[in-house]
């Protein structure tokens, strides 16, 4: 059996793990998209005004460890998320793939997205940012170590809450 | 328009209704700017936010652009930033340390005083132009009551420390948590719009009737987490333990609540983990020292959701938070939100402070994008208003004595200050 290396792992192999995964938020299908994540996973939203910010001194605007993501899927498919019922109706546009980095099996990776979020009676809201992410690549797939959203607006304003997935 | 009541407040039959037209009238807002926001002290930011001589933040306070800064002996000052000449604003950055504002336009420049001490060209003008007249306006008052910088538009207002009345001794609560009396604003902001009218958001910051329908996927959470969460014990509470409204004078008010949901500053909950077990012992052991356990379980076992009239909340909950809103629009308001902690907190305490804020609040908390669209859903039936005029606010009338948090006294005390501003006949 030979060892996956990522040195063999290409821009359209990250491009079809994002597309896939950005395709699992817009269904709201948030159990098979935890089955992405490593045991270790994190997800964080920095701050407008600190995006380069660490979690221990900056205050946030989603900073979840593994757990915590595990009761966020929980809590936005409650019912009684009352911010995401009805569901938000997302579409995420993802662009500019780069691999910015490999080092063993971890891939670090740059994006530009748009998402457009829809509710009923509400104005279009347009999320328009960065993600980076750490891969993690074994056995010839990618899991996500780390899941970072930058968000360029100064201040997240109209945009008014992250409840969902971002 | 000629003054009149808003609200219908009938201690006979013990009721209380509040005409809805307030919360979806530009013309009651456009009065709302002159009675209330130009009356009433309103927070502009915090001293730990300016740790330097130099050090500057620009921001809108009710709607008004300022400079929060300090000059170079170190004073704190609140400018205008607009421009004397022609009126551009004059600090474009965010943040920053300077000793000079230029405007870009015409290249007027100002001291971090405010002083204007440059004018390109200055020999254009006639002998009279005194360049000490044209320093950056400022409002008439600028005041801080322990750290907590407010400013005042209307100069025959009391001071600052007389209208905060009652209100400071719970803001000395807050303070009591941090070993020196000193509490720092934390580094980032999360500066949010809500779809609703800025009142809805003072009533929501109080408002703890509603935790049980709107939070229940932070209560389910919460026992996710290994927290106990018991169904109330004694008959009219809603919450699993009591806590009451209490009224401070000069329309401040505040909840005071026998804590279940866990405190950074000493009361551990299995939601931070065991290995931060020693630590919340450690910092509990210095509050009971330096305070005695009285006034340590004041600040440990009790959280207290504090309004300053009209728009200042601190949430001192899962964590502290430094909340303020102003109108843009009826239907619209500006929310920024700071986390505040003691400035000697350590690494791991700190960490703990910001992950407890947002298993609750913010943006991307597990309860406040719920009460964001509760607000947003009541501004949206408001459309109804003029069909159905009256929003019912009694709950609590009907008892003597002891008004709860989940009564709505707290409410009512707000709409009544309100309203009184407003000019209604008493």
């Amino acid at each position: 059996m030979t060892v996956a290396t990522p040195n063999v792992v290409t821009r359209a192999q990250v491009e079809d793990f994002l597309y896939h995964e950005a395709a699992l938020l817009d269904d709201w299908k948030l159990k098979e998209w935890e089955a992405l994540l490593t045991e270790d996973a994190t997800y964080y939203v920095p701050p407008n005004d600190q995006p380069e910010g660490d979690h221990r001194h900056t205050l946030f605007l989603v900073a979840d460890d593994r757990e915590r993501i595990r009761q966020r899927i929980i809590r936005v498919l409650d019912p009684n998320c009352h911010a995401e019922s009805p569901r938000s109706r997302t579409r995420r546009m993802i662009t500019n793939v780069r691999i910015t980095g490999i080092e063993g099996d971890l891939v670090t990776v740059a994006a530009n997205f748009v998402c457009y979020r829809y509710r009923r009676y509400e104005r279009i809201r347009k999320y328009v940012g960065a993600y980076r992410y750490v891969l993690k690549y074994a056995g010839g797939c990618f899991r996500i170590k780390e899941r970072r959203v930058l968000i360029d607006a100064h201040e997240l304003g109209s945009l008014g809450s992250v409840s969902f997935i971002l | 328009m000629s003054a009149r009541s808003y609200i219908i407040d009938d201690r006979e039959k013990k009721t209380f209704l509040l005409d809805r037209e307030v919360l979806v009238s530009e013309d009651i807002l456009r009065r709302e700017m002159a009675q209330i926001f130009g009356h009433c002290w309103i927070y502009v930011g915090h001293a730990s936010e300016l740790k330097k001589p130099g050090d500057f933040r620009s921001r809108k306070v009710a709607g008004r652009p300022v400079i929060f800064c300090r000059d170079q002996g170190g004073a704190f000052h609140c400018l205008f930033n607009t421009c004397r000449h022609r009126g551009a604003i004059v600090c474009t950055e965010r943040e920053g340390n300077r000793r000079r504002f230029q405007c870009l336009y015409h290249g007027w420049t100002y001291g971090n005083d405010g002083r204007l001490v440059g004018v390109p060209g200055d020999d254009a003008y006639a002998e009279g132009f005194d360049k000490s007249s044209h320093g950056l306006r400022r409002p008439a008052r600028f005041e801080d009551y322990r750290g907590f910088w407010f400013m005042c538009l209307d100069g025959r207002a009391p001071p600052l420390a007389d209208y905060l009345a009652g209100a400071k001794d719970y803001i000395d609560l807050v303070l009591d948590q941090s070993p020196s009396g000193r509490m720092e604003i934390i580094a980032g902001v999360q500066e949010y719009d809500v779809a609703a009218n800025w009142k809805l958001m003072v009533e929501n910051s109080v408002d703890d009737y509603h935790l049980p329908s709107t939070h229940s996927t932070w209560l389910n959470f919460m026992a996710n987490s290994g927290v106990k969460i018991e169904p109330p014990k004694e008959e009219g509470l809603v919450l699993p333990t009591k806590g009451f409204a209490v009224e401070l004078g000069n329309g401040h008010f505040t909840t005071d609540n026998i804590n279940f949901r866990g405190r950074p500053v000493a009361k551990w909950i299995a939601l931070y983990g065991e290995a931060a077990k020693a630590e919340i012992d450690e910092i509990r052991s210095e509050l009971v020292a330096r305070l005695g356990p009285e006034r340590a379980r004041r600040v440990a076992d009790t959280n207290r959701n504090l309004v300053i009239f009209p728009n200042l909340v601190i949430n001192d909950g899962s964590s502290v938070t430094v909340r303020t809103f102003y109108p843009e629009g009826a239907g619209k308001m500006h929310v920024t939100a700071w986390a505040l902690g003691p400035a000697e907190e350590g690494e791991s305490a700190r960490a703990r402070r910001l992950d407890a804020f947002l298993t609750f609040y913010g943006p991307g908390g597990f309860a406040t994008p719920d009460d964001v669209e509760a607000l947003e859903l009541v501004q949206q039936g408001l459309a109804n208003w003029s069909d159905d005029r009256w929003s019912e606010m009694s709950r609590g009338m009907g008892k003597e004595g002891e008004q709860l948090n989940s009564d709505e006294h707290h409410l009512r005390i707000f709409w009544r200050r309100w309203n009184e501003l407003m000019g209604a006949p008493t």
